[in-house]
Protein backbone atom coordinates (compact mmCIF):
# COMPACT_ATOMS: atom_id res chain seq x y z
CA UNK A 1 0.00 0.00 0.00
CA UNK A 2 1.39 3.38 -1.17
CA UNK A 3 0.14 6.06 0.31
CA UNK A 4 -1.38 9.33 -1.91
CA UNK A 5 -0.18 12.63 -0.93
CA UNK A 6 -0.84 15.61 -2.34
CA UNK A 7 -0.12 19.23 -2.05
CA UNK A 8 -2.36 21.40 -4.14
CA UNK A 9 -3.63 25.04 -4.89
CA UNK A 10 -7.29 23.66 -5.66
CA UNK A 11 -10.06 22.17 -3.74
CA UNK A 12 -10.78 18.61 -3.70
CA UNK A 13 -13.98 16.19 -3.62
CA UNK A 14 -14.11 13.87 -0.52
CA UNK A 15 -16.37 11.82 -2.65
CA UNK A 16 -14.34 11.42 -5.53
CA UNK A 17 -11.35 10.74 -3.21
CA UNK A 18 -13.22 7.69 -1.49
CA UNK A 19 -14.74 6.53 -5.19
CA UNK A 20 -11.04 6.34 -6.32
CA UNK A 21 -9.80 4.02 -2.79
CA UNK A 22 -12.84 1.92 -2.75
CA UNK A 23 -12.22 1.37 -6.35
CA UNK A 24 -12.37 -2.38 -7.75
CA UNK A 25 -11.79 -3.52 -4.48
CA UNK A 26 -14.15 -5.62 -2.33
CA UNK A 27 -12.00 -5.96 0.88
CA UNK A 28 -12.17 -2.83 2.71
CA UNK A 29 -14.84 -3.03 5.83
CA UNK A 30 -14.20 0.75 6.94
CA UNK A 31 -13.68 4.21 5.34
CA UNK A 32 -12.65 7.23 7.99
CA UNK A 33 -12.26 10.38 6.80
CA UNK A 34 -11.37 13.63 8.04
CA UNK A 35 -12.04 17.26 6.72
CA UNK A 36 -10.38 20.31 7.99
CA UNK A 37 -12.25 23.62 6.93
CA UNK A 38 -11.28 26.85 7.28
CA UNK A 39 -13.64 28.93 10.27
CA UNK A 40 -14.64 32.86 9.81
CA UNK A 41 -14.03 33.27 14.00
CA UNK A 42 -17.30 34.13 15.09
CA UNK A 43 -16.99 36.75 11.71
CA UNK A 44 -14.00 38.37 11.97
CA UNK A 45 -11.94 36.39 9.39
CA UNK A 46 -11.95 37.14 6.11
CA UNK A 47 -9.30 34.17 4.78
CA UNK A 48 -6.33 32.14 5.62
CA UNK A 49 -3.26 32.52 3.81
CA UNK A 50 -1.50 29.47 3.65
CA UNK A 51 2.05 29.12 3.05
CA UNK A 52 4.27 26.29 2.94
CA UNK A 53 7.25 24.76 1.87
CA UNK A 54 7.30 23.27 -1.71
CA UNK A 55 8.89 19.85 -1.51
CA UNK A 56 9.66 19.21 2.05
CA UNK A 57 5.54 19.43 2.86
CA UNK A 58 5.28 16.53 0.20
CA UNK A 59 8.13 14.45 1.76
CA UNK A 60 7.19 15.22 5.51
CA UNK A 61 3.33 14.27 4.38
CA UNK A 62 4.87 11.27 3.44
CA UNK A 63 7.01 10.67 6.17
CA UNK A 64 4.31 10.32 8.62
CA UNK A 65 2.15 8.24 6.07
CA UNK A 66 4.79 5.89 5.86
CA UNK A 67 4.91 5.53 10.02
CA UNK A 68 0.75 5.44 10.53
CA UNK A 69 1.04 2.47 7.21
CA UNK A 70 3.78 0.67 9.17
CA UNK A 71 1.62 0.86 12.23
CA UNK A 72 -1.47 -0.28 11.35
CA UNK A 73 -3.46 -2.63 9.23
CA UNK A 74 -4.37 0.02 5.90
CA UNK A 75 -5.43 -0.91 2.86
CA UNK A 76 -5.26 2.88 1.78
CA UNK A 77 -4.19 6.45 2.99
CA UNK A 78 -4.44 9.35 1.03
CA UNK A 79 -3.94 13.39 2.41
CA UNK A 80 -4.41 16.41 0.44
CA UNK A 81 -3.19 19.64 1.88
CA UNK A 82 -4.23 22.99 0.10
CA UNK A 83 -1.74 26.40 0.21
CA UNK A 84 -2.98 30.07 -0.74
CA UNK A 85 -5.64 31.70 0.04
CA UNK A 86 -8.61 29.75 1.62
CA UNK A 87 -12.02 31.19 2.36
CA UNK A 88 -14.30 30.65 5.88
CA UNK A 89 -16.39 27.30 4.95
CA UNK A 90 -13.81 26.33 2.14
CA UNK A 91 -11.88 23.03 2.57
CA UNK A 92 -8.53 23.11 4.08
CA UNK A 93 -6.93 19.28 4.21
CA UNK A 94 -8.71 15.68 3.45
CA UNK A 95 -7.15 12.63 5.42
CA UNK A 96 -8.33 9.33 4.00
CA UNK A 97 -7.80 6.01 5.92
CA UNK A 98 -9.19 2.32 4.89
CA UNK A 99 -9.29 -0.45 6.08
CA UNK A 100 -10.60 -4.22 6.51
CA UNK A 101 -11.68 -2.98 10.49
CA UNK A 102 -12.56 0.18 11.99
CA UNK A 103 -10.20 0.41 14.42
CA UNK A 104 -7.03 1.06 12.32
CA UNK A 105 -8.48 3.22 10.02
CA UNK A 106 -10.44 5.73 12.81
CA UNK A 107 -6.57 5.58 14.37
CA UNK A 108 -4.82 5.66 11.49
CA UNK A 109 -6.68 9.17 10.23
CA UNK A 110 -6.69 10.55 13.83
CA UNK A 111 -2.24 10.06 13.84
CA UNK A 112 -2.08 11.53 10.63
CA UNK A 113 -3.62 14.94 11.60
CA UNK A 114 -1.99 15.04 15.17
CA UNK A 115 1.23 14.50 12.82
CA UNK A 116 0.43 16.59 9.79
CA UNK A 117 -0.26 19.95 12.04
CA UNK A 118 2.88 19.82 14.15
CA UNK A 119 5.71 18.43 11.51
CA UNK A 120 3.67 19.44 8.08
CA UNK A 121 5.67 22.34 6.95
CA UNK A 122 2.50 24.91 6.23
CA UNK A 123 2.11 28.56 8.12
CA UNK A 124 -1.29 29.83 8.37
CA UNK A 125 -2.03 34.20 8.25
CA UNK A 126 -5.45 35.70 8.58
CA UNK A 127 -6.86 37.79 6.34
CA UNK A 128 -9.50 40.08 8.26
CA UNK A 129 -12.98 41.07 7.56
CA UNK A 130 -12.33 44.61 8.01
CA UNK A 131 -9.92 44.18 5.20
CA UNK A 132 -6.59 44.47 7.40
CA UNK A 133 -3.81 41.59 7.03
CA UNK A 134 -3.70 40.26 10.37
CA UNK A 135 -1.02 38.40 11.94
CA UNK A 136 0.88 34.79 11.58
CA UNK A 137 -1.53 31.77 13.41
CA UNK A 138 0.54 30.83 16.33
CA UNK A 139 1.20 27.45 17.10
CA UNK A 140 -1.37 26.09 19.80
CA UNK A 141 0.62 23.45 22.46
CA UNK A 142 -2.37 21.56 22.64
CA UNK A 143 -1.50 20.24 18.85
CA UNK A 144 2.08 19.28 20.22
CA UNK A 145 -0.06 17.36 23.41
CA UNK A 146 -2.19 15.49 20.94
CA UNK A 147 0.74 14.46 18.81
CA UNK A 148 3.41 13.03 21.59
CA UNK A 149 0.23 10.82 22.87
CA UNK A 150 1.16 8.19 19.62
CA UNK A 151 4.86 8.51 21.02
CA UNK A 152 3.19 7.56 24.69
CA UNK A 153 1.33 4.72 22.86
CA UNK A 154 4.62 4.00 21.33
CA UNK A 155 6.31 3.44 24.15
CA UNK A 156 3.54 1.04 26.24
CA UNK A 157 3.10 -0.83 23.27
CA UNK B 1 31.36 6.79 17.70
CA UNK B 2 34.47 7.14 15.39
CA UNK B 3 33.57 7.28 11.72
CA UNK B 4 37.19 6.79 9.48
CA UNK B 5 37.92 9.61 7.39
CA UNK B 6 36.50 9.74 4.17
CA UNK B 7 38.94 9.87 1.49
CA UNK B 8 36.74 10.22 -1.56
CA UNK B 9 35.57 13.67 -0.29
CA UNK B 10 38.44 16.27 -0.56
CA UNK B 11 38.52 19.00 1.90
CA UNK B 12 37.08 22.45 1.21
CA UNK B 13 37.58 25.71 1.71
CA UNK B 14 34.57 27.16 1.47
CA UNK B 15 30.80 25.58 1.79
CA UNK B 16 27.69 27.09 -0.14
CA UNK B 17 24.29 26.84 0.89
CA UNK B 18 21.25 27.59 0.23
CA UNK B 19 19.27 28.90 3.16
CA UNK B 20 15.80 29.49 2.71
CA UNK B 21 12.97 30.83 5.05
CA UNK B 22 8.98 30.79 5.51
CA UNK B 23 6.38 32.88 7.47
CA UNK B 24 7.55 35.56 9.66
CA UNK B 25 11.14 34.35 9.45
CA UNK B 26 11.36 35.00 5.74
CA UNK B 27 9.46 38.51 6.73
CA UNK B 28 12.27 39.60 9.09
CA UNK B 29 15.21 38.58 7.56
CA UNK B 30 13.56 40.22 4.48
CA UNK B 31 14.52 37.08 2.46
CA UNK B 32 12.82 34.24 0.44
CA UNK B 33 15.99 32.30 -0.18
CA UNK B 34 19.55 32.91 -0.71
CA UNK B 35 23.41 31.50 -1.33
CA UNK B 36 25.39 31.82 1.52
CA UNK B 37 29.34 30.38 1.90
CA UNK B 38 29.55 28.85 5.66
CA UNK B 39 32.80 30.51 7.40
CA UNK B 40 35.02 28.16 9.22
CA UNK B 41 33.83 27.20 12.91
CA UNK B 42 30.07 27.01 11.59
CA UNK B 43 29.35 23.50 11.99
CA UNK B 44 25.92 22.97 13.46
CA UNK B 45 22.32 24.80 12.64
CA UNK B 46 22.68 26.77 16.02
CA UNK B 47 26.31 27.90 14.89
CA UNK B 48 24.67 28.99 12.27
CA UNK B 49 22.08 30.91 13.56
CA UNK B 50 23.81 32.76 15.83
CA UNK B 51 26.30 33.94 12.86
CA UNK B 52 23.44 35.18 11.10
CA UNK B 53 22.16 36.87 13.87
CA UNK B 54 25.15 38.92 13.68
CA UNK B 55 24.51 39.84 9.98
CA UNK B 56 22.01 42.72 10.74
CA UNK B 57 18.84 43.61 12.33
CA UNK B 58 16.63 41.53 10.55
CA UNK B 59 18.21 38.30 11.16
CA UNK B 60 18.80 39.11 14.75
CA UNK B 61 14.88 39.88 15.10
CA UNK B 62 13.90 36.51 13.06
CA UNK B 63 16.50 34.58 15.44
CA UNK B 64 15.44 36.43 18.90
CA UNK B 65 14.41 33.38 20.64
CA UNK B 66 17.21 31.19 19.09
CA UNK B 67 15.08 27.77 20.43
CA UNK B 68 11.75 29.10 18.65
CA UNK B 69 12.65 28.60 15.23
CA UNK B 70 12.38 25.49 13.76
CA UNK B 71 15.02 24.16 11.32
CA UNK B 72 15.39 21.72 8.28
CA UNK B 73 18.24 20.18 6.44
CA UNK B 74 17.42 19.19 2.84
CA UNK B 75 13.58 19.45 3.44
CA UNK B 76 13.97 16.93 6.78
CA UNK B 77 13.53 18.57 10.44
CA UNK B 78 16.70 18.71 12.51
CA UNK B 79 17.24 20.23 16.33
CA UNK B 80 19.72 23.02 16.92
CA UNK B 81 22.50 20.71 17.67
CA UNK B 82 22.40 18.98 13.98
CA UNK B 83 25.88 18.52 12.16
CA UNK B 84 25.44 21.02 8.77
CA UNK B 85 27.60 17.91 7.04
CA UNK B 86 26.12 17.24 3.94
CA UNK B 87 24.11 20.37 3.78
CA UNK B 88 22.66 21.64 0.82
CA UNK B 89 19.54 23.45 1.86
CA UNK B 90 19.01 24.65 5.18
CA UNK B 91 15.65 26.04 6.04
CA UNK B 92 14.42 28.31 9.16
CA UNK B 93 10.74 28.68 10.07
CA UNK B 94 8.43 29.28 12.87
CA UNK B 95 6.13 26.26 14.85
CA UNK B 96 4.06 24.75 12.27
CA UNK B 97 0.23 25.99 11.66
CA UNK B 98 -0.55 23.35 9.10
CA UNK B 99 -3.74 20.81 8.61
Amino acid sequence: MTPTIRIQSEDFDLAAEIAALSEGRRDIGAVVSFTGLCRDEGGTLAALELEHYPGMAQAEIARVADEAAARWPLMGLLAIHRYGLVKPGEQIVLVIATSAHRRAAFEAADFMMDYLKTRAPFWKREHLADGTTGGWVEAKREDDDAASRWEETAARA
Amino acid sequence: MTQPLATSAPASDTRTVRLVYFAWVRERVGLADEQVELPAGIDTVLDLVRWLKTRDEGYAAAFENETLVRAAINQTHVKPGASLDGAREIAFFPPMTGG
